[in-house]
């Protein structure tokens, strides 16, 4: 708590209290921790499961609401395009810059072992199936978690602790349809619109600095085009489907339940990234499995 | 009008309403009155249709809210309009799209005649020609009156106001009392309020209902509170730090 005060003062002493501070706070959270799995740890468990299983309904009510009301035809078109600037447009550049130099840190080790043990053709094609099948469609959803998923629990936490939620159910207006149904449907259209950006550029960004590191260009190309099918690129995209909608569920999830102020939008901020992420993570491995056939070893 | 029935609402083992009674007649201003924590808010969320009581029935009109699904809710919360503590506007839109949301949302009439209703409304509340300022932008008294604005904008037949004069200066209140018995005489609603502000209670209220320990203890016209036979209730309205409340933590 004390350390963004702290660190301010232009004072070494005071800095290193604040860093002193920290430390002795996440000493006392994991002490906090461990005393309760140590003193009552059936009951720790339980209040870990009970925690889980109410999120796990609350998610799956809030999905089959939003759900109904996209069904039903009952979408807003102007906050929809509006959600899609912010979730997608938005988004680019981040999504560019952060896939363009994981596809190049990639390219830089695979090149670099292959031009020295003779497999530098195969760059393209290993780059490639990485970016469509992993690289592009997980970053991409990290990062509008990073930035979407926070700012969606962000925004419907705010309201939810300064009454503006309850003021659009008084007016008969349901706060599942008017902010999470387009904010849904932005992300689903988004994602994989973004992740095709991201596959380019993944791809792109190995090439070159595979040619830097003396791969054939023409023999990083044709390795891509025998590798990667069409498939891949679909089932990548097909992924982030399922992405986006754990973005905006959880987000809108932890943020229709917050209570508590400031502290309380923030921490509902935090657990929507770290939620989401974990959930994001676990999902993908599921998918390439089911979607891959458990095929995706070099990743 | 308004009848609650054995109103109960509890959280985890901490009983906030307990098997509470209270009736709103038609026309009236009725104030509720009770400490910090009290658990006003509670009972008007529960009174608007907003949180489902864990026990015990809500009658507007003779009919039960309490067990209806969303879908019927939203019927009756057309014809409550609510006035929050915070004002609660919608912060990313100004006072023209705050006031005509609900209108605009069920698509009632044409733009212009929504128009037309929140010049009204906002003349109404006395803040006219301010409908492309942005709530930041505005005093807390101005929020609340937009708040009011947007509450009556669907007509309710019950207008239900929490805290309404709460954080605001002595005279800003004065005026914000007036404004609900304006707005009472004007458009003939049901008024409800809860405060803890006797200033205002004694501008507004036709009868007084005291909220302790989750049950209405007193009800009665503010002169008959100034003389209640109940010592808690004499001391809420004398401000009174003596008497059978005591604040002890
Ligand atoms: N959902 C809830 N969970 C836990 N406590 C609550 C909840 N809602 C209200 N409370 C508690 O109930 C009491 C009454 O709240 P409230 O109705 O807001 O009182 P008032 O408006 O009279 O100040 C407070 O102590 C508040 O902390
Ligand atoms: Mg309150």
């Amino acid at each position: 708590m004390g350390i963004i005060t702290d660190v301010r003062r232009d004072n070494g002493e005071s800095e290193r209290a604040g860093r002193i501070d920290l430390v002795g706070e996440v000493l006392q959270d994991v002490g906090n921790e461990v005393a309760a799995v140590v003193s009552a740890p059936g009951e720790y468990v339980f209040r870990a499961f009970t925690k889980f299983f109410e999120f796990i309904g609350e998610s799956s009510i809030l999905l089959t609401r939003t759900v109904r009301f996209i069904l039903a035809g009952r979408i807003d078109l102007r906050d929809t395009v509006n959600q899609m600037a912010f979730i997608g447009v938005a988004s680019l550049p981040i999504v560019l810059v952060t896939v363009a130099f994981s596809g190049a840190v990639l390219s830089l080790y695979m090149s670099q072992l292959g031009v020295r043990w003779g497999f530098g053709g195969y760059t393209g094609g290993v780059i490639g199936l990485s970016v469509a099948r992993e690289l592009g469609p997980v970053l991409t959803a990290v990062v509008v978690t990073a930035r979407s998923g926070s700012a969606i629990a962000a925004e419907i936490g705010t309201m939810k602790v300064t009454e503006q939620i309850d003021a659009l159910r008084a007016l008969a207006v349901s706060p599942v349809q008017y902010l999470v149904v387009p904010r849904l449907i932005a992300a689903i259209v988004m994602l994989p619109v973004l992740t095709i950006f991201s596959d380019i550029i993944g791809t792109v960004a190995g090439y070159l600095v595979a040619v830097v590191n003396g791969v054939a260009g023409g023999g990083y190309v044709s390795s891509l085009k025998s590798q990667v099918l069409p498939s891949d690129v679909v089932k990548g995209l097909v992924k982030t489907l399922f992405f986006a909608v754990v973005i905006v569920i959880v987000g809108a999830q932890q943020g229709l339940r917050t209570t508590g102020g400031a502290t309380g939008v923030g921490r509902s901020t935090t657990s929507a990234v770290v939620i989401s992420i974990v959930t994001i993570y676990i999902l993908n491995f599921f998918l390439a499995y089911v979607m891959f056939g458990g095929k995706t070893a070099f990743l | 009008m308004i009848r609650a029935i054995q109103l109960s609402y509890r959280v985890g083992n901490k009983t906030i309403l307990n098997y509470l009674d209270l009736a709103v007649e038609k026309g009236e201003t009725l104030a509720v009155m009770g400490m910090s924590g009290a658990g006003k808010s509670t009972l008007l969320k529960c009174i608007g249709g907003l949180i489902r009581p864990t026990f015990g029935a809500v009658e507007i009109d003779g009919v039960d809210i309490t067990r209806m699904k969303e879908s019927e809710l939203d019927a009756v919360r057309v014809k409550i309009g609510m006035v929050f503590q915070y004002a609660a506007l919608f912060d990313s839109l100004n006072v023209y799209e705050n006031v005509s949301f609900g209108l605009r949302r069920h698509k009632l009439m044409s733009e212009e005649e929504i128009a037309e209703v929140v010049r009204t409304r906002l003349a109404i509340v006395g803040l006219p020609r301010t409908e492309n300022l942005m709530p930041a932008q505005l005093s807390g008294g101005m929020q609340k009156r937009v708040g009011l604005a947007r509450a009556l904008a669907l007509d309710p037949e019950i207008v239900l106001y929490d805290e309404p004069t709460a954080g605001l200066d002595p005279i800003t209140s004065a005026a914000i009392a007036d404004l609900i018995v304006k707005t009472r005489n004007e458009l003939g609603v049901t008024s409800m309020l809860v405060t803890h502000d006797i200033a205002t209670i004694k501008r507004v209220a036709s009868r007084v209902a005291m909220l302790h320990s989750g049950k209405i203890v007193a009800v009665g016209t503010v002169e008959e509170m100034e003389d209640h036979p109940n010592p808690i209730v004499r001391q809420f309205i004398t401000g009174s730090g003596e008497g059978p409340i005591r604040i002890t933590e």
